[in-house]
């Protein structure tokens, strides 16, 4: 064996137990340098005789590229180990919660109000708005409510000392829409309405929602359509369904829906969700549309009692205490 | 209204049992609310006479009775009834009954002695709610009879919730049409016979009212027997109807106005004085009612006035001084009619409600009273003698309602309901429903029953039809009419978005009353221009809310009274405020209190503060996009502490508060944390616009970073601003990244780190540009801002 072969040999050896990145850059330099062993060899060369200086070339060339890779394979072992070691050290403990995690959440009302629109938004149901302080005018006359008559006195009413009053229902805003714009509508009408009566089972305050549709082809039986595909899209569910005979003087003929529900002694009954009907001839005329060429239905619900079957919340009272520890599992 | 099945089933009997008929009654409008069955479990209850009544030897309160049930000895029987006495005849549950209330009937010993059954009351019988003392049978009722058979039970009291438009079912003769058409059967009408006139005493009726009452039936009746008892059947029928007994000839007006609908009312002849008179009242006349109160009256009341006083309210309740009392010898029956308009709401206003007013605000068939009249006669002679005069009708024929014919078009039926009905169910409906209907070539004129104050136009006759040929049968069907749009702009932003950005920003959405205590709106000098209800439900919530905030505070502190130290809520919602005229504004609330961020290992244990609240606030107006301006300059408000609040002007806008509550509001509410709070309005949060995209710079930014020492009293707002101009259109950002005051600077003086972003549209800035803007901005701040270069 040659002197340079032992050399390398060695060198190998080394190179493979070099213990840091620094002693193998050490290595490299002696080795590979420019005073290293290949280059004081390389220079050696010019004094060989032409006919030795191919072959010792090309074994001095090849011990070099011997000791390149064993000094890049040690690199890539060593990098590799420095890289793990902080890999290691870095370690954290992924089980503590994270920073800050601060969410607050919708009122289940409003979710129930921004579900039922986004229902309704679907069948070309446009957003109306009405003032909560409202006129006698809108909130009953217009709606067909004489001064006195007894169907009155099914809306206690708030009043005010100048003869305006609460709106008992969200009713008025289909007046309004009729009122500023011409049919065909479509008109959807969410917000608080006012009662003067609370017990367990009625607020003073509350929501509903109206809907209108007026158009040249509407009947009863696309009242009854529109309703049921509501409520089983509200609660992702069938149910049997009556519409029973009823009385708004702002609609005729009038309905009021009811559905089969599940009651927690394990039984089922009759539960009403809803009010509609055909408007009112008379209603229509005071708003300036023909009541002959257009037909139309409307609708309203209480939202609390949506809200109430739905998530299951069993005091009404709850919706208006905010108390956090409530409003927390809605999201 | 209130009746016995029996009763009804007396008009008209469809051949289905008692659910089918109250499912249909339901499923036709006429609401079944409740149906008590009577006389279930009274097997073994019998008629019983207390033939002996001795005191018990260990109790007060307790009777020995001796009770004959018909045979063998009496039983002796112990009881606790107050109108226990010998003579009495009244239910006997006998050993081994089982009552409705479960109770089973065994020997006893009751202190000390033998018991061999029970006597009961109505409401141990579940036959009625009274439970004052032993159910009272006639003395006629015959011993030892089962008491089922004889009160003719088993029955059901079946409640129907009537809507205020059908009127003619608070009679059972009108109830019987709907039933008869529903079951296509026919209906038997009560007998009214007209009862011969056996004296002439009669009464003479003056109608001064017109059309608010243009028909007076009136007839006297003279020697009867008024304190007579009415008979078991009758009064039997009017306690299933939820009325109680009283004396034969009131009964018989209740009687009579529950079958066929009509009010009717005796007066005692003896108090009468002269002609009977129907007019309005004087201004301030007063009359003493049945209900013993004097009440005054207002021109707009009808009244019944003999020669000289009001004798009664028409309509609505007769009068005190002469009603019928046992000594009573001879009456005068009224049956009228009053227009609803005459009555409506009259009874409210004095803070009454009666069986009468109920149906005559309502409106009764005006060709009632005659029918009525002979019905209620032919009772009254039956159960307490007498002589009858003849029938006086007083009629202002012009002034009755007349019936009109309305058109029904089977075109319009169809495209109403949606689907086609025969003529013949058309016809058979109408038919039934006592209307009458001639055929015309479009369809039909139809001429409703002089009791159907709710049939008027086309739609109505319409309803009647769906409504018995019933509902259910309509299909399903989606609307198909023409679809047009009317959607908000796309520049306006949806509140909900806004929701959405403060829930996510840690804030709770709650919901208050829209009405708070005056006192609370006062302790946060926020009274002025609030509106104040007439009729609150109690003094806390009596006024219109002038702001979001102090019901919201009021939520956060209900929430800190029960362990939560950290709350954040918004709300959204209307305020209301008059000065010239009544506003409602919505508006867009937040509170908060406790810490910045919610306890954990790794989060910063500060308070929340104004700075807080101040970009929860920026970051909802920069939710319209666009790029709008906003602005704060130090508020003054009586419950922001004058030293953290801020008036927030967006686009030049009052658009927005912000800051810290009071010290002094916080003490008075009782809370022991400071609350951070910002209101604004929503349609200027909302109001954005749609985005229109300008080409971005493709050249790079620098940044060049000063320090600078300014006065505490020269503000931010006044720093960068003079930055802004001085270095101009190279300046696309100014960030404050530091601030400083302490130790090492000057007293009263703080130091400022503020980050310049520069950058040009068309070229590269250079090094020289830069060095130039900073000197500049350092320029202007020296001279305008008493800055100092920080070395």
């Amino acid at each position: 064996m040659s002197e340079l072969s032992q050399q390398v040999d060695k060198a190998v050896h080394e190179i493979a137990a070099a213990a840091s990145l620094e002693s193998l850059e050490a290595l490299r330099v002696a080795l590979l340098g420019k005073s290293g062993l290949i280059t004081e060899q390389l220079k050696t060369l010019g004094k060989l005789p032409p006919d030795e200086r191919k072959a010792q070339g090309a074994l001095v060339n090849r011990a070099k590229e011997l000791l390149q890779d064993a000094i890049a394979q040690r690199k890539s072992v060593l990098e590799n180990a420095v890289f793990d070691a902080r890999l290691t050290a870095e370690r954290i403990d992924i089980t503590l919660p994270g920073r800050d995690a601060d969410l607050g959440g919708i009122h289940p009302v409003t979710r129930t109000l921004e579900r039922i629109i986004d229902i309704f938004s679907r069948l070309g149901y446009a957003q109306a708005d009405g003032p909560e302080i409202e006129d006698d005018y809108h909130n009953f006359e217009a709606l067909n409510f004489p001064a006195h008559h007894p169907a009155r006195a099914m809306h206690d009413t708030f009043y005010f000392p100048d003869g305006k009053l609460l709106r008992t229902h969200t009713s008025p805003v289909q007046i309004r829409a009729m009122r500023n714009a011409r049919p065909p509508l479509r008109i959807i009408a969410p917000g608080k309405v006012y009662r003067s009566d609370s017990d367990q089972t009625h607020s003073p305050m509350f929501h509903q929602v109206e809907g209108l549709l007026i158009d040249e082809t509407s009947s009863f039986a696309d009242l009854k359509g529109t309703l049921a595909e509501f409520v089983r899209a509200f609660f992702e569910r069938d149910f049997e369904m009556r519409f029973r005979p009823s009385y708004f003087p702002f609609t005729e003929p009038s309905a009021e829906v009811d559905i089969r529900w599940d009651s927690a002694d394990g039984g089922e009954r009759w539960l009403e969700v809803l009010g509609a009907g055909l408007v009112h001839p008379a209603v229509l005329c005071g708003c300036g549309i023909d009541a002959e060429k257009y037909t139309g239905f409307a609708f309203g619900l209480g939202v609390e009692r949506f809200a109430m079957l739905r998530y299951g919340v069993t005091d009404l009272r709850a919706f208006f205490e905010n108390d956090v520890r409530f409003l927390r599992q809605f999201g | 209204m209130k009746f016995p099945e029996s009763w009804l089933r007396e008009f008209v009997d469809p051949p289905v049992d008692r659910d089918e008929l109250c499912r249909r009654l339901t499923m036709a409008g006429l609401e079944v609310e409740v149906v008590d069955a009577l006389g279930a479990g009274l097997d073994g209850v019998v008629v019983g006479e207390i033939v002996d009544c001795a005191s018990h030897p260990n109790a007060d309160k307790l009777r020995v009775c001796q009770v004959s049930i018909g045979k063998d000895a009496p039983l002796q029987i112990v009881c606790g009834a107050p109108n226990a006495r010998a003579g009495l005849k009244a239910p006997l549950a006998t050993i081994g009954a089982q009552l409705p209330n479960g109770i089973e009937i065994k020997k006893a010993a009751l202190r000390g002695v033998e018991s061999n059954g029970m006597l009961c009351s109505a409401q141990e019988l579940a036959l009625d709610a009274d439970a004052s003392g032993l159910l009272e049978l006639p003395a006629d009722a015959p011993v030892g009879k089962r008491l089922a058979e004889y009160l003719a039970l088993p029955d059901a009291r079946i409640e129907l919730k009537l809507t205020p438009n059908r009127p003619d079912c608070l009679g059972l003769r009108g109830l019987a049409h709907d039933v008869a058409a529903l079951f296509d059967v026919a209906v038997n009408e009560a007998s009214a016979t007209p009862v011969a006139a056996v004296s002439a005493a009669s009464r003479e009726v003056h109608l001064d009212a017109g059309a608010e009452c243009p028909r007076y039936v009136g007839r006297v009746i003279e020697g009867v027997q008024a304190a007579a008892k009415s008979p078991l059947w009758l009064a039997e029928r009017l306690r299933r109807s939820g009325i109680r007994p009283i004396s034969a000839i009131v009964d018989v007006t209740q009687y009579v106005m529950l079958e066929l609908g009509q009010p009717m009312h005796a007066y005692d002849m003896a108090a009468l004085d002269g002609a009977i008179q129907v007019r309005r009242a004087r201004a301030d006349e007063t009359v003493k009612l049945l209900d013993g109160n004097e009440h005054t009256l207002a021109p707009d009341f009808l009244v019944i006035a003999d020669g000289k006083n009001a004798v009664g309210l028409a309509g609505i309740m007769g009068g005190f001084d002469s009603r019928v009392v046992d000594a009573t010898r001879d009456i005068f029956l009224e049956a009228a009619h009053f227009a609803p308009a005459a009555i409506m709401g009259r009874a409210r206003k004095l803070g009454l409600h009666t069986d009468a007013s109920h149906r005559f605000e309502r409106g009764v068939d005006s060709e009632l009273p005659r029918l009525a009249m002979e019905r209620a006669t032919r009772l009254i002679l039956d159960i307490c003698g007498g002589k009858p005069g003849p029938v006086v009708e007083t009629t202002l024929a012009d002034a009755l309602p007349k019936a009109v014919p309305l058109k029904l078009r089977r075109a319009r039926l169809a495209r109403v309901l949606g689907i086609d009905i025969a003529d013949a169910e058309v016809e058979r409906i109408l038919g039934k429903l006592d209307m009458r209907v001639e055929k015309t070539a479009e369809g039909w004129r139809v001429t409703p029953p002089s009791r159907r104050f709710d049939i008027a136009i086309e739609e109505d006759l319409i309803e009647e039809i769906a409504r018995i040929h019933g509902y259910d049968r309509v299909p399903r069907h989606a609307p198909g009419g023409e679809l047009h749009l009317h959607l908000p702009s796309e520049a306006e932003l949806s509140p909900a978005r806004l929701r959405a950005q403060l829930a996510a920003r840690g804030y709770r959405e709650a919901i208050c009353m829209s009405f708070v205590a005056r006192d609370l709106l006062e302790r946060w000098s926020l009274d002025g221009g609030s509106v104040a209800l007439a009729n609150p439900l109690s003094t806390d919530l009596a006024v219109m809310r002038t702001s979001l905030l102090p019901g919201l505070v009021e939520a956060l502190k209900y929430n800190r009274n029960r362990q939560q130290e950290r709350v954040r809520l918004f709300e959204t919602g209307l305020v209301f405020r008059t000065d010239s005229e009544l506003k409602q504004i919505p508006r867009l609330a937040a509170v908060a209190c406790g810490r910045a961020a919610p306890e954990g290992w790794a989060t910063a244990k500060r308070d929340v503060d104004f700075f807080d609240l101040k970009a929860d606030l920026e970051t909802l107006v920069a939710l319209a996009g666009g790029d709008r301006k906003s602005m704060f300059e130090s508020a003054s408000e009586p419950w922001l502490h004058p030293g953290r609040s801020a008036w927030a002007l967006i686009d030049g806008k009052l658009a927005a508060i912000v800051g810290m509550l009071h010290p002094r509001l916080l003490k008075t509410l009782d809370l022991d944390c400071d609350v951070y709070v910002f209101e604004a309005d929503l349609a200027v949060l909302t109001a954005g616009k749609v985005p229109r995209s300008k080409p971005i710079s493709v050249f790079p930014m620098l940044r060049r970073d000063i320090a600078v020492v300014v006065p505490e009293a020269i503000d931010y707002a006044a720093i960068e601003s003079c930055v802004r101009e001085a270095v101009g259109q190279h300046l696309t950002e100014v960030i404050v990244f530091d601030r400083y005051s302490g130790q090492n600077l000057g007293s009263g003086t703080k130091s400022l780190a503020i980050g310049l972003i520069l950058q040009d549209d068309s070229r590269t800035l250079t090094v020289e540009d830069a060095d130039r803007c900073v000197a500049q901005a350092v320029a202007v701040l020296e001279s305008q801002c008493q800055a100092k270069l920080r070395g």
